[in-house]
């Protein structure tokens, strides 16, 4: 929701006079005062619809009025000298039958439902103080659909709140999920059994009052909220960044919540972010060190203790000279630090591909040289004017795409004040917009999610796409360069889309990596300088490839490029591989041969995957769940995150490997990480040596922080078990595991306050233990956190800076002969490497293919299901043909879904239908 | 022009109704001519606020007063829509039928009036599904009217166009809300809408809309043919014109006739609906269909007007009266009716989704022989607890108007029910 003016006004409840927002309705205020107020339909990110009836409150017309009426909270503006009671006897019988008539038909199935405990209809319930149950007939049943792997679903617990539907439609541009049938036979579900095809139908678990749609992974290792330790962390499954909490149990990881954060997540995740976590429960992950004796006759890894590991290795290292490290884009800015300290910075490479890593420098020059701000999620939520260039946001950042689903009302909204309608007034609004779009323009190589909220799409090769883009910046701005070869379709597009982005007062223009082509990156940059140079405030957002793309790009490291890839000598040179798996960067003869000069090759890792068959020393580390440190997110934003998880033996985060192989192999570089023990002790070295990161120890407290002189439990006070846990290895209580890393601690003892908001482990609050608990936390309902640290943005745009445009735009993208041109069609489910290793996500990850248009399929005489054999200078695949009528014409798309084999796209390549076997 | 039954004067009792030509010789569409040719839509609103004529729905708003909201002038939104309600669904109504099926020229005269008054270019009408013989009326009715001009492209030349379509509802007592009826009309769940917007500004489509009752349209051709002050002298007291009121129950001549407003109940009944039948005495009647709250013996000398019967705690309604006899149960009566809402309930808001049935299983389990003593003040509750204001549309509390009256006239017989544990009138077996 947006915020309000700043002129308060004074409302009086119960006799209180106490000061509110104009802009809020009494239930917002009500809350953002700390009154508790019970409610189910509303949300702080959806508005008021007035279903349930459940907030409702004694208004009186002034002093004298005596009698009052009952209105409900959620559906009545604040407005300067409101009289209202809550506590009045009749709006709290009233707010009492309404829970009775909720529990005529719920099961009351509390001890085997997985939402008890963390159940907003119970603590609803509670609150209202109805108990004793009168009606007496038989209860209503319904049948319970599969939703697919990441959500399960039990209609019986239906409130019939409709938020439900209201967020998986109204919000997030779902179509499967609907309410059937009136009076008190609503059905909340699918037209029939199936998979929720929306990316982001994992909110439904938290978006739902009570138990009728639960987190299916959970409920696969379950454990009560009460009985979890949560921890702050943040997503690593692409770059945005969201906030997450992560909740563990006996060394099992349970599963992912939302983690309020203003400037980014909001309320929602997505289902990669929400379900992709159980890659820290893969039986195969690393856990113990490994060595290889010798690499001939496929000598295999031996487990060893870590000191028998790390002295063999300063062995073998103490005769080398040089050390090549390899980092990665989904390890911690602190790790890759790290590695880059030992190994020297002309040694260290960044872990991306070529590609990756020209353009993730790319965004970088833009981001921080050029006049467009870089915005956060909700500053693209506010846009009122969008242009897309090239990405698929659904797939590659879908929270980025869901803002953007939203911000196509922001324009059609101004004319709310006009009609007298207040923002927060969900079902007025909606009624009064009729389904009225602001401008959004889609240019992309197929269709994408987004396009029913389209204004127009358009489609073409990454090329074609960057050309019209750089043509659209010529419109607006004309020193900014000319497109050659524009149809007069293509200029009536392109003077549409200038215009609608020049007169919007917020525009914004969002681009990124996944088509592989660096210049719809350029074109999305003189589109938004473009702008900026007409004087329009515009931004500009783009979706990079991983979590930390842009913080190892911030540390001038070498692309993985071929000449780089050539040099070195088996004699002299070791390589440290830092969580990456190469075979997605490299094409495998490449890295095979590149990987064949060093001796030894250190694998520092968690993904067993990862382990090239090389590897002389695996050493286990970390994943970012277990582990702390810094990302650093698209918008150029680094995050804090904490381990979810008690230190496990032998496992240790990758920068104290680096350390330790440091000290083992006598290194010079040890010098100056002898005194590295906590990440503080990092952060000053990386802010001594990087000017844009000297913030970086800012993202939250440091590990002395304390409340009170007391650290904040990671689990809720009622936590069980705790003596018990550990009763088949010892019958003494353990001391509590301990983490001399963060201000957190793994117990439920310490201070009961509200830390700052990096710190926050749970959303808990007296009578609230519901996530609906994250009122409590914020000052204003929809606002920052109490105490909010968003985490530190890098660097700003410099907004007057006058910077050349990119010149020489692309021209047309010419078809050849019997040749397509095979670009990436990254998938939400797939694409990403550690997800991937998730169970759940693993059922949902399509298979390999390529992707053409049926004009083409009927060119080259293939049919869906047909197997394609894919040529091209250094590759030959044979994949099968899937069609897609938005395709692009011209274009193939390869799926991209993490099936190993690496190729550099976009790339003409000669399809052929394979010899039927 | 019959001059004092103007809604009904030309429907014939066993005939089809009149057709143009019919309706033409007798003065038909004259009204429209004049209009097209003579008047601004200003003008006409202006006739219709003085006339005084007030919405036969239900509800009965000033439809002067209701067209004044409209958007008008160049600067307007386009297009703008008129509907006309025909999903007759109040329990015991069965006036508009009479209008639809007898004379359907004159409800498309009313059209034409109403959407010229408000600039509308298109109109609906929205007829319950079960109203077969209205469909192919209306259908009949329109197709002549464009085949003569009279609606279409530039209506006889006047530069006003206006296009009639006839949507077959599915049906649902809801739909006579009007902003659940526009969101039907859109194929969209049959929930209420949020007011404001109102209709008005921002109705079917996003575009200013009027929604009109049937019988008030048909009104609309007499009152510019004669003039509002003739309109307004037709009717007994302060309301203006004729209304249809109707009859059923245990009487002997039930049906509906059009009677000057403000009549009496005890000359409908026993005037014109002939008294009760033999065997059968008076107990109570419902004045204004289902949702109206029951009146007794005391009330019959009351003028069936909008102010008349709202201060004695009852509404006009659709003015379509159910009569209760002494040798029905009033507890399987009032049953009957919550059945009826419990089931239109739209299922939007809560006392209303879950309030309606639970008092619908308490009147069954008393009518049942299965009512306790505390059942009673639940129910009493419910009528408090699902009153005006506490639920998000009218529904509810129009459920709670016969319920809260029948408890309060019948309240004995309840305590009856549940003392006797039976209900006294099945024993007798004389349960109809």
């Amino acid at each position: 929701m947006t915020k309000g003016n700043t002129d308060s006004i004074t409302i009086h409840v119960d006799g209180r006079s106490v000061q509110a927002d104009p802009q809020r309705n009494l239930l917002e205020s009500c809350l953002s005062l700390g009154f508790d107020l019970p409610y189910f339909c509303w949300h702080p990110a959806m508005g008021s619809v007035g279903a349930c009836r459940q907030c409702a409150v004694k208004q009186f017309k002034d002093e004298s009025d005596q009698a009052g009426r009952i209105v409900m909270a959620c559906m009545t503006p604040s407005a300067e000298g409101t009289r209202i009671s809550i506590e009045d006897s009749e709006a709290r019988e009233f707010r009492a039958s309404v829970i009775e008539w909720l529990m005529l038909n719920h099961p009351h199935d509390c001890p085997v439902c997985d939402e008890g405990g963390e159940c907003h209809l119970q603590d609803m319930t509670v609150m209202t103080g109805h108990v004793s149950r009168r009606y007496r007939e038989s209860k209503r049943t319904y049948r319970n659909q599969d939703l697919g792997p990441f959500v399960t679903h039990e209609m019986n617990r239906c409130i019939q709140c409709y938020r439900c539907v209201r967020f998986y439609r109204d919000i997030a541009g779902g179509e499967d999920l609907n309410v059937f049938g009136s009076r008190d036979r609503l059905y909340f579900g699918r037209m029939t059994d199936g998979t929720l095809e929306s990316e982001f139908s994992g909110n439904l678990v938290e978006v739902c009052p009570t138990g009728v749609f639960t987190d299916k992974t959970l409920s696969r290792h379950y454990a009560r909220k009460w009985d979890m330790q949560s921890t702050p962390s943040i997503c690593s499954h692409c770059s945005v960044g969201c906030n997450v909490h992560l909740s563990e149990r006996a060394g099992i990881m349970r599963r992912v919540t939302n983690r309020y954060h203003s400037r980014i997540n909001g309320y929602f995740l997505c289902d990669r972010g929400r379900f992709g976590y159980e890659y820290v429960n893969h039986p195969q992950r690393l856990r113990r060190p490994a060595v290889r004796a010798s690499r001939e006759n496929s000598v295999s890894l031996i487990p060893l203790m870590p000191a028998e590991a790390l002295a063999q290795l300063g062995v073998r290292l103490a005769q080398k000279k040089r050390i090549v490290g390899v980092g990665s884009p989904r390890a911690s800015l602190e790790s890759n630090y790290a590695l880059r300290t030992l190994v020297g910075g002309e040694h260290f490479f960044s872990g991306m591909s070529e590609v990756e890593h020209h353009h993730a420098s790319l965004i970088l020059r833009v981001l921080k040289g050029g006049p467009a701000p870089s915005w956060s999620v909700q500053e693209v939520e506010q846009a009122d004017a969008a242009l897309i260039l090239g990405e698929d946001l659904g797939h590659t950042a879908p929270r980025l795409a869901l803002a953007l689903r939203q911000s196509v009302r922001n324009q059609p909204m101004e004319q709310l004040e006009r009609l007298n309608i207040p923002r927060w007034q969900d079902s007025a609004v909606r009624t009064a917009l009729h389904g009225q779009k602001g401008p959004l323009y889609i240019g992309t190589v197929a269709g994408t999610s987004l396009d029913d909220v389209a204004t127009r799409t358009f489609r073409g090769a990454p090329n074609d796409i960057a050309r019209l883009g750089c043509a659209v910046a010529h419109k607006i701005y004309p020193d900014s360069p000319k497109s050659s070869e524009l149809s007069l379709s293509e200029a009536d597009l392109i003077r549409e889309i200038a215009e609608a982005l020049a007169s919007a007062k917020r525009p914004v223009v969002v681009a990124g990596t996944g088509t592989g082509e660096a210049w719809v990156i350029k074109a999305a940059a003189n589109v938004a300088w473009a702008l900026r140079r007409r004087g329009v405030a515009a931004g500009i957002a783009f979706a990079l490839q991983e979590c930390n793309t842009l913080g190892v790009a911030l540390l001038d490291g070498r692309s993985l490029d071929r000449t780089a890839t050539t040099g070195a000598d088996r004699n002299r040179d070791a390589m440290i591989i830092l969580e990456n798996d190469l075979r997605r960067r490299l094409e495998k003869p490449t890295l095979d041969r590149w990987l064949e000069q060093f001796d030894p090759v250190i694998v520092i890792d968690h993904v067993d995957e990862a382990v090239p068959d090389h590897a002389d020393f695996v050493f286990p580390a970390a994943p970012i769940a277990c582990s702390d440190g810094t990302l650093v997110n698209n918008e150029g934003c680094a995050q804090r995150f904490f381990s979810a998880m008690p230190k496990e033996p032998d496992v240790e985060e990758s920068w104290r490997w680096i350390r330790d192989i440091a000290r083992h192999a006598s290194r010079d570089s040890f010098q100056s990480m002898s005194n590295w023990n906590r990440l503080e002790d990092i952060h000053d070295a990386i802010a001594g040596e990087f000017p844009l990161l000297r913030r970086i120890g800012e993202t939250a407290p440091p590990a002395p922080f304390r409340i009170w002189d007391q650290k904040i439990p990671r689990a809720p006070h009622r936590f069980s078990g705790r003596t018990a846990l550990p009763m088949l290895e010892t019958i003494h209580e353990p001391q509590p595991p301990d983490d001399p890393e963060s201000p957190l601690a793994f117990s439920m003892e310490g201070t009961p306050r509200q830390p700052p908001s990096p710190l926050i482990p749970f959303f808990w609050a007296s009578r609230w233990n519901s996530n609906e608990a994250v009122n409590k936390f914020q000052d204003e309902i929809g606002g920052p956190l109490r105490n909010e640290n968003p985490g530190v943005r890098l660097f700003d745009a410099q907004s007057r800076r006058v910077i050349p445009f990119f010149e020489n735009a692309p021209p047309r993208c010419d078809r050849r002969n019997n040749q397509l041109l095979l670009v990436p069609i990254p998938r939400l489910f797939g694409a990403e490497e550690l997800s991937a290793r998730s169970s759940a996500i693993r059922e949902r990850i399509p298979q390999a293919a390529v992707v053409l248009n049926p004009r083409d399929a009927d060119r080259l005489g293939v049919r869906k299901g047909h197997a394609i054999d894919i040529t091209a200078p250094g590759l030959v695949r044979r994949l099968p043909v899937e069609t897609d009528e938005t395709m692009a014409g011209g274009v193939a798309g390869l799926l991209v879904v993490g099936d190993g084999a690496y190729v550099t796209l976009p790339a003409w390549v000669t399809l052929r239908r394979a010899p039927s076997t | 022009m019959n001059d004092d039954r103007p809604l009904t004067g030309q429907i014939r009792r066993h005939g089809p109704p009149p057709t143009l030509s019919e309706y033409e010789d007798c003065g038909g569409y004259a009204p429209v001519r004049t209009m097209l040719s003579h008047m601004t839509p200003e003008d006409v609103q202006q006739e219709v606020m003085n006339s005084n004529l007030r919405g036969r729905g239900g509800a009965g708003f000033p439809t002067g007063q209701k067209w004044s909201f409209v958007p008008m002038g160049a600067d307007a939104p386009r297009p703008k829509y008129l509907v006309v309600n025909a999903d007759e669904m109040e329990p015991g109504s069965f006036k508009d039928r009479l209008l639809l099926e007898g004379h359907p020229h004159r409800l498309i005269e009313g059209i034409i009036i109403a959407a010229y008054a408000i600039q509308a270019e298109c109109a609906y009408v929205f007829v319950r599904w079960a109203y077969h013989p209205s469909v192919i009326a209306l259908g009949r009715a329109i197709r002549e009217a464009r085949e003569t001009g009279l609606l279409g492209h530039n209506l006889l030349g006047s530069g006003f166009s206006l296009t009639v379509h006839v949507h077959t509802s599915a049906g649902r007592y809801i739909c006579g809300e009007e902003t659940a009826l526009l969101n039907a009309l859109e194929g969209h769940p049959v929930i209420p809408r949020s007011k404001p917007p109102y209709p008005q500004v921002c109705g079917l489509w996003g575009k200013p809309t009027i929604v009109q009752n049937v019988e008030t349209v048909c009104n609309l051709p007499h009152i510019l043919a004669h003039g509002a002050k003739w309109f307004r002298n037709l009717g007994k007291g302060k309301d203006a014109g004729t209304k249809l009121y109707a009859v059923s129950g245990r009487v002997k001549q039930p049906g509906v006739w059009e009677l000057p407003i403000g009549t009496s109940m005890r000359e409908i009944l026993e005037h014109h609906a002939g008294g009760m039948q033999e065997g059968y005495a008076f107990r109570a009647m419902q004045p204004g269909g289902g949702s109206t709250g029951f009146l007794t013996e005391d009330h019959l000398d009351l003028a069936m007007d909008f102010d008349s019967l709202s201060s004695v705690g009852s509404r006009l309604g659709t003015g379509t009266a159910i009569v209760l006899d002494d040798r029905t149960c009033p507890v399987g009566f009032v049953r009957n009716l919550e059945h009826f809402f419990a089931q239109e309930s739209c299922g939007w808001c809560t006392p209303c989704r879950d309030g309606l049935p639970w008092v619908e299983r308490l009147l069954a389990d008393i009518d049942n022989g299965n009512g306790r003593p505390q059942d009673v003040e639940i129910l009493e509750r419910h009528v408090t607890l699902l009153g005006p204001g506490r639920t998000y549309c009218a529904h509810a509390p129009g459920a709670m108007e016969p319920l809260k009256s029948a408890l309060r006239y019948f309240r004995s017989d309840f305590d009856r029910h549940i003392h006797d544990q039976r209900c006294p009138w099945k024993s007798q077996g004389t349960e109809a």
